[in-house]
Parts: C-alpha cells; structure tokens; sequence
C-alpha cells in the first residue's frame, strides 16, 4: 500500500505494508531518527511526534492509520525547517552561537539544562510543542502534566519544566 | 576556574549559586530561568534537533541482525543446543561457545563469568547467553529463534543470599571496641534492613554495532560508558591484538552504572556474528531483553546494634551487611567495598564493627548503578539513626549534630579526614533551606490531633551521607589512567580522553576546565571522540572520577602545554599557541595519573586513606501518605550537595535533580519481583519509574568545601544525591504515620502492614521459588555443594 504523509511541512509518499509502525516508517524508510524506540510499547514517550497537532506515540501506531495526515518530528523544530510556526524567539548570544538553527522550545531546552543525555528530548520537545501550542496557562502543574506521558530517566524534570515554562513566557511576551 | 565558580562555601544568605529559583504561584503562570555565564551543552544543539546518533540511528550498510538465544532455567546443565532440522538454516548465522577464538570470558574482575554457555557447562541464571544467531532480516531471525531448542538438565538452584555458600567477597572493619562500646552504653538498637534489586532504566536500551576490519579485527559501535573496558574484552574473547580491537561510543542515552560492564558482553556478542558473517550486525536490545538480562543494583540485608549514650552520642556500631552479586563475580566485590566503607554513615564513632559479604545466587548478576553499594548500606544507617533518635527522644537533626564528621576525623578504616570535611555544612543548609524543625513540629502536632476522619497525614524527614571520591582505595593508582592534549598543526586544541558523555556533562566541563587553564575560550577547545584508535585510556567513566581525576590530569596536562609553547615563543599562551603550531607543528603531552600526596591504601590490611576526597550530602524530604489506600506522594526536595567545586552550576544541578528523582524511586515504586530466579516485572508496563507528576519539587543548593590535592578541587557530584533520597523519604513516612518501613520501596502493601502491625509482605529482592525446588531444598541440606 501507498501512503501519503505530511512531514513537517513536507509532502511525501511511502509503500510499505500498511500495519508497519509509524515509527519504524520515520526511522528507516525516510531516515528521520530522531525519534527514538525506548520501549515499544507506549509507556516511556521517546517516539512522540505530533499527529495533526496532537501527542502519539508512534510505536504504536499504525502507518495505515495516519493516511494523509500531518505529522511532526523533532526535525522540524528548528528555526530553518519547514513547517513550524515558531519563526522567532528571545535570543541568548552563547546558544545562538551554539546553534543558530534551534527553535524557541529547543533554544529554553538548551539555555535552562533541560536535555542531559538527549534520548528522551526529542519525544519531550514534541510534547511540549503541543502544550505551547495549546494556549493553555503555564502553570507548573499543567506542564507536568503535559509531559507525563515521556520518561526522563536524568533530569529529575525540574529543567523541563522550566524549559518549557521559560518558551511559554517568551511566547506570551511575544504576542502581548 | 570557570567565572561562574565561587571561592569557598556558598553563604547561606546567598543562593546565587544558580539564578533565581522557578517562580511557581499556585495558580498562575510560572516563568522559567535561562542559565547565564556557563557555556551551553557542547553537544546540546545536535541532542534538541534530532541530530545526534545513538547506536540504534547508525547505519551501515548491508548489515544484519543479532539475536541472542538465552537460558530459560535458573540453573541446569546444558546438554545440547538443537537446531530444528526443518528449518532452512543456510540463511542464518549460527554462533555458539565452540566458535569463541580466544578466551570464553567476558573480561572483569573474576574470570568466572562465560561469554556463551558451553554444551556441558552450567546455565547459572534466567536469561544468561547459550547461543547468537544473525540474519539479513528481522523476519527470519524471527523465525530462526523459534527454531532453537536447549536441552538442559535441571540442577538445584540458590535463591536466598542467606542459604547461599559461594562467597563473592568479604571485607571485615574495625576501629576501637565494639563490644566494650555496646556494653558502656545506655541504650542499644537494634534493626534489620533489606533493600532489593533497582533497574537503572536508561530510556536507550543497550546497543552495540559491531563491523569486520580488514585486518581481521572488528571495530563496535555501541552505548557505553567504559570503552575500555569492550576493548579488553574483545582482544581476550577473541583473541586479537589491541590494534585490531577497536570501540567507539556512539551518543549515549544514559548509563547510570547500566552501561559499564554489560557492553563488554553485548560487544563480544556482536563482534563474534560480524567475525562469522563478515558483515555488519547490530545487537540492539528491546526494553524486555535489556530488563531481563542486563544488571541491577544489588539487593542488600543489612543489621545494625547500635549503642548510643541519653545525651545522643553514638558509642558502638556493629554492622552486618549482606549483598547479593547474583550469578558471577562482576564488579560485585568492588561494590561490596564502598558499601562496606560507607556502612556507618558519616559519623564518628569511636568503636565500630563492620563485616560486609558478598555471595552468589542463581539470580542475573549484579552490578554497579549510580552510588555503587553506598545507597543501600547508607539507607540502613540513616534508618538506623534515625530510630536510634527517636529511642532517645532527640530530634534527627541534633543526633546527627552530635556524631557528624568534622576536621580530624577518623574514619573506620583509620584514614584521618583531612580536609574538604562538610558533613555539619551540608546539615545546617538543609535543614534551614527546609525549615525543618519549625515544619516537624507542625507534623507532630497535625499527627497528635489526627482523627480516623483524616484522609492524608504529611511528613518531613532528614538524611545525611558521604561519599568516596573516586575509586576505592588503590584502586585509581593501579589503574594507571592517561590523558593527552593536543595542540594541532593547525591551531587546535584537543582534549583526547576516553572519558564518555551519557548526559552528565564530560563534553561540555572537560573542554571548560581546559579553556580556564589556557585562557582561551571554551568554543576554542575540542573534544575528540571517545574512539579507541584514537584515545588514550582514561579509565573508565564511573565512580564520579570524571570531573575530579579526568578534570586534574587534564590542567596537568594543560599546564605543560602551556609552559611547553611560552618557553618556546616568550608570550601567554592565548596569544601565541597558533604561530607555536605553525612554527613548530603539533604539539601532544600525555599525562598519566600520578596519585595524590600523602594517600594510601593497604589492601592486605583493608586500612588507609579509601578515598581521596569525600563528597557530603543531605536531603530533606516532604511527603503526603494517603491513609486509605497508602500512597506515597513526595512533595518537595531540598537537596544540599558538597561537590567540591562547582564546574558547571546547571549541569552540576541537574545531576542532584536526576539523582534525587532516582533515589525517590528507589525509596517508594521501583521493585523487581523474580520467581525461580527470573525477573517477573521486566518490561516498563511493570517495571515503573517516576513521571514528571511523581517528582517533587527539587531544590538544590551546592556547596564547595575542595579537595585540595586537585587545582580545580572538584570532588564530583553524580552519584551524591543517590545517598541520601531513600532514607530521607522513609524517615518523612515515618514523621507522617508513626511507621517505620525497613524494607526498600515502602509500597502501600508495606507500608499498611506497618500500620496494621502485622507481618510485612516478602522481602524486596528474594526470589520465590517453584514448590519442587523447595522440596528438593528440604531434601539436599547444602545446595551449594556441587560448584
């Protein structure tokens, strides 16, 4: 069977068999590794992308359940990839030195030690993106909630949260 | 060193060790902070991007899969490993002990510990390797591993450390006179302590890649914390020359301990298919194969007896501590010695007692995670103290007042605490960070006046630990760790160190620490990848050495380049190593370790300086018990951590964040439940760890108390924090419901037999066993015998 995906922003079209697993479909059938499989059945949050806006867990789902819909990864977080709203953002010399093509969320990620070693951040950017995208109010709990779907193993969360807190506070000053 | 790093102890009116605390209002929005002035994760942007490769991202082209066909009995002998004849085996690689080159050893401490499990041998655990198969597809592995039988022949097994009679290792301490110190006292305690397994969970499993050489060698790929460590495996069970071994770490998604032994096993397997197909193969491990196989956290039963005088000063302790290593030797006997130094707790009592012993079961070896033996034996003495407080109507933080380690003193292995001593500072800052008598007090009063009406109960409790810098005892010395330094042809400078990032920051402080010492900046300094062809070795990445041995080899190293390239061109060395390296062309100084003045160890005597250094810690836990069903929620953390010196505050905090979380989970969810000597939880459905709604608030304070004998001072900081969480989260259950839980985790089913006063659920980290084997136990008095 033949698959129409949007990804990030871009069209594309994939022939695999239609129960083969999103992720598996990202990873190597279009090369996209950066979400990651940590244990292949829904319970740690690594492989989240977004599925028209809203958190999955691509490994478990189905490619032939997301014909035709609009699928973001980790890739297309950066302030030069294609299909992302966020275009600007409070800036820091020494991480736009460090990268000039992160994101918002990835810049705060960067700035506040929120990612150590990296496995779980591409899955938590994604879930954080959503609740930026959301509109709902930054409180410390919210965010906790959103990402309770993602296992960090390193951090302890107080660096997410405040990652994702620090986006949300810049985003709010930007629209005011 | 860095602009960040502040003279000395931070002051308590001053928590601008970090910026300004996450703003949180109940209700409203909650602003974020951004780190100022410390540079940025070197690898940070290629982590957020997606950009960066772990094992299971690399590609190489017409590689095949690797499978591992494991033991399904605790302990039997291997008769035969049979191959289904109707199965079309010519598509299949097929791997098992005959085909081993070189020695069947996985290579460590103990040569006991087999790569494959021969035809003949003895299956001395769940999920030990027997046989590798490799494939060009999954579909057909698949179908291959279905296709192997191993014919065994069942032998009694040992499950229970208590009834086990192969001894791993044991380590007897004594300071003063223990017996004519519990007979002076006024009061003796007495308690039991059990702690059992803890998966480190790393969210990327265990991964290796390994691919054939030219020169007949191999070259792996993987997730590791200790690449040489493969490297010495791959050249004994292969039989290779150093230069036909090689490893490199790929991106590593976090170690804990998880990933320093393990590899080495993983590596042999892949390199043996690659050797045998002549092709690339990837021994990826899903989350079951990695939970079921790879090693945990020792399960521990520790005993106190414990003299105290009525005015709190501890007089006596005599220590039994018990440490189950599984199956084979591993790291166990170097674990079982940090546990036993670190046993009493960090106090100074004049007449100790510690026997520590290590013994076999037929249970998945055991191995380091995070603390290394320390978590379990201090949780038993923080326990303890904390009872012993409480039998002479004194409040936790005054008995810890009274017995703390100060300047002078004696440890029980008679090292003389010279310097960098901030058990009382670490004490002091927590609890005033915390409020703590001020918030006990209120405990105690909301406790009094509880009503069966009352649907929760809130609690605070108080921990205290040390921590061994480094390695114990000689161990550093006779490791014989280098380092290099490189000043390219073309003006770079390279830090080469087979040191290893897996989150805690090696990238980012290594090159930081040399950029101070140059006085360049930090974007001016590389790090070479941790690549065996290209490196020296370092050592291993464990035992938080990275900052303090790594970190103070490394400004050795880069002082000599530095007087190196002025005497050569007569300026700093930030204005002229690049007209040097034009002139002169590269420039590398290694540097080897060189151990520290006036420490030794002697390891016949089990006596001497165990540490260098010693890294001090205290948390302060709040909790929520439901009295319903039992739960426990942590509400908040303080957390005050001696590290020496702080490097990198962002990082540095993120490491006693992690750690604490780890700790939490350790003292409340994480248990692994085994029948017959397998892991019944080993998949993350059932293996739980905490979510960002389980963690508590964290709050960190650092404090910088420096080891001396390093320019930098830094004493390390990972694995600190996992001291200190359990025992503080146990004695804040213990303030909320008046019950004291011995046992690790305090589960709701632990925690409501403690307050209906009956009978605990089984121990934490025993296996139970099948109704034959019983019997059969019954039958023959010493299952032991026939090793």
């Amino acid at each position: 069977m033949t698959y129409r995906l949007t990804i990030n922003g871009a069209s594309t079209e994939v022939a695999v068999p239609g129960m083969r697993r999103l992720l598996d479909v990202l990873r190597e059938d279009l090369g996209l590794t950066g979400a990651k499989e940590g244990c292949g059945e829904g319970e740690c949050g690594a492989c989240t992308v977004l599925l028209d806006g809203a958190v999955a867990v691509s490994c478990l789902v189905p490619v032939c359940q997301v014909d035709g819909c609009d699928i973001r990864t980790v890739e297309g977080l950066g302030r030069g990839a294609t299909g992302t709203g966020a275009t600007t953002g409070a800036t820091d010399a020494a991480t736009d030195a460090a990268d000039p093509q992160l994101g918002p969320l990835q810049r705060a990620f960067l700035e506040t030690g929120g990612a150590q070693c990296g496995i779980c951040t591409p899955g938590m950017l994604m879930a954080g993106e959503a609740f930026l995208a959301s509109g709902a109010e930054p409180t410390e709990q919210a965010i906790r909630e959103a990402i309770a779907g993602n296992l960090c193993r390193c951090t302890g969360y107080t660096k997410i949260v405040e990652a994702i807190a620090l986006a949300a506070a810049r985003q709010t000053e930007l629209g005011a | 060193m860095t602009t960040d790093t502040r003279p000395g102890a931070v002051p308590a009116d001053q928590p601008a060790a970090a910026p300004a605390p996450l703003i949180v209002t109940p209700d409203g929005p909650t602003r974020g902070r951004a780190m100022s002035g410390a540079p940025p994760r070197r690898e940070g942007p290629a982590k957020l991007t997606g950009a960066a490769l772990y094992t299971d991202d690399l590609v190489f082209p017409g590689a095949w899969y690797g499978t591992t066909i494991r033991s399904t009995e605790p302990r039997a002998r291997l008769l035969a490993i049979e191959l289904d004849p109707a199965f079309d085996w010519s598509k299949v690689a097929v791997v098992t002990a005959a085909d081993i080159p070189g020695d069947n050893v996985v290579a460590s401490i103990a040569a006991d510990q087999p790569i494959l499990v021969p035809v003949g041998g003895e299956i001395r655990h769940q999920a030990e390797p027997v046989a590798l198969l490799a494939a060009a597809d999954r579909e057909t592995l698949r179908q291959a591993r279905s296709r192997v039988r191993l014919r065994t022949e069942a032998l009694l097994p040992v499950f229970d450390p208590l009834a086990s009679t192969l001894e791993f290792a044991h380590y007897d301490l004594a300071k003063g006179d223990v017996e004519a110190g519990l007979a002076g006292a006024d009061l003796i305690v007495e308690g039991t302590y059990r702690v059992g397994h803890q998966e480190q969970l790393y969210i990327e499993n265990n991964a290796m890649i390994a691919v054939p050489r030219p020169d007949g060698g191999v070259a792996v790929h993987g997730s590791l914390q200790c690449p040489y460590y493969v490297h010495k495996a791959l050249r004994r069970g292969l039989a290779i020359d150093a230069d036909q071994a090689q490893v490199i770490q790929a991106e590593t998604g976090g170690g804990f301990g998880g990933k320093e032994e393990y590899p080495s096993m993983i590596g042999l397997h892949a390199a043996l298919l690659a050797l045998r197909t002549g092709k690339p193969v990837r021994m990826i491990y899903d989350r079951h194969e990695d939970l079921a196989a790879t090693t945990k956290r020792h399960p521990a039963i520790v005993t106190h007896r414990t003299g105290v005088m009525n005015d709190g000063r501890v007089v006596a302790q005599d220590i039994d501590l018990l440490m189950d290593g599984g199956a084979y030797t591993t790291l166990t006997p170097v674990v079982l010695s940090r546990a036993t130094i670190h046993a009493g707790g960090p106090y100074d009592i004049p007449n100790v007692r510690i026997r520590g012993r290590a013994v076999m079961t037929n249970t998945p070896p055991n191995g380091a995670f995070r603390g290394f033996g320390a978590p379990q034996s201090e949780f038993a003495a923080e326990t303890q103290l904390n009872r012993v407080a409480e039998a002479v109507g004194m409040s936790p933080l005054e008995i810890r007042r009274r017995n703390v380690y100060r300047l002078g003193g004696i440890t029980p292995t008679q090292q003389v605490l010279r310097g960098g001593v901030a058990g009382a500072e670490v004490l002091e800052r927590a609890a005033e960070a915390s409020e703590f008598e001020r918030v006990r007090s209120r405990t105690a009063g909301a406790r009094s006046g509880r009503t069966s009406r009352d649907r929760t109960a809130r609690g605070i409790g108080l921990a205290l630990a040390w921590h061994g810098a480094g390695f114990t005892g000689s161990g550093e010395a006779k490791m014989g760790s280098v380092v290099s330094l490189e000043l390219s042809a073309d003006g770079g400078v390279r830090i080469l160190t087979a040191s290893t990032e897996m989150g805690q920051g090696t990238k980012t402080i290594l090159p930081q620490i040399v950029a101070a010492e140059l006085g360049l900046p930090f974007e001016a300094v590389e790090i070479a990848p941790q690549d065996t062809a290209l490196v020296p070795d370092s050592g291993p990445t464990v035992a938080s050495r990275t900052a303090m041995v790594v970190g103070g080899m490394l400004i050795g190293a880069a002082r000599r380049l530095r007087d190196e390239v002025e005497g050569r061109t007569g300026r700093p060395f930030a204005e002229s190593y690049r007209d040097d390296a034009r002139s002169h062309g590269s420039t590398r100084i290694d540097q080897a370790f060189e151990p520290y003045p006036g420490v030794g160890f002697d390891d016949a005597t089990y006596t001497g300086d165990a540490y260098p250094a010693y890294g001090w810690a205290a948390a302060v836990a709040e909790v929520e018990v439901d009295l319903d069903t039992a739960e426990v929620a942590v509400i908040s953390v303080v957390a005050v951590d001696d590290v020496g010196r702080v490097i990198h505050p962002v990082l540095c905090e993120g490491q006693v964040e992690g750690g604490t979380l780890q700790a939490i989970g350790y003292a409340t969810i994480e248990e692994i439940k085994l029948h017959d000597g397998r892991y019944l939880n080993d998949r993350l459905q059932t293996y739980l760890i905490p979510t960002a709604l389980d963690a508590p608030r964290i709050e960190t304070i650092l404090v910088e108390s420096p080891f001396k004998d390093v320019p930098h001072g830094a004493k390390g900081v990972g694995e600190l924090p996992m001291d200190v969480g359990a025992p503080a989260v146990i004695a804040a259950i213990h303030d909320a419901t008046g019950a004291w839980i011995p046992d690790l985790p305090a589960t709701p089913e632990r925690i409501m037999a403690a307050l209906a006063g009956i009978a605990p659920p089984d121990p934490p980290g025993i296996s139970t066993a099948s109704t034959a084997w019983v019997a059969d136990a019954t039958a023959d008095a010493d299952p032991g015998a026939e090793r």
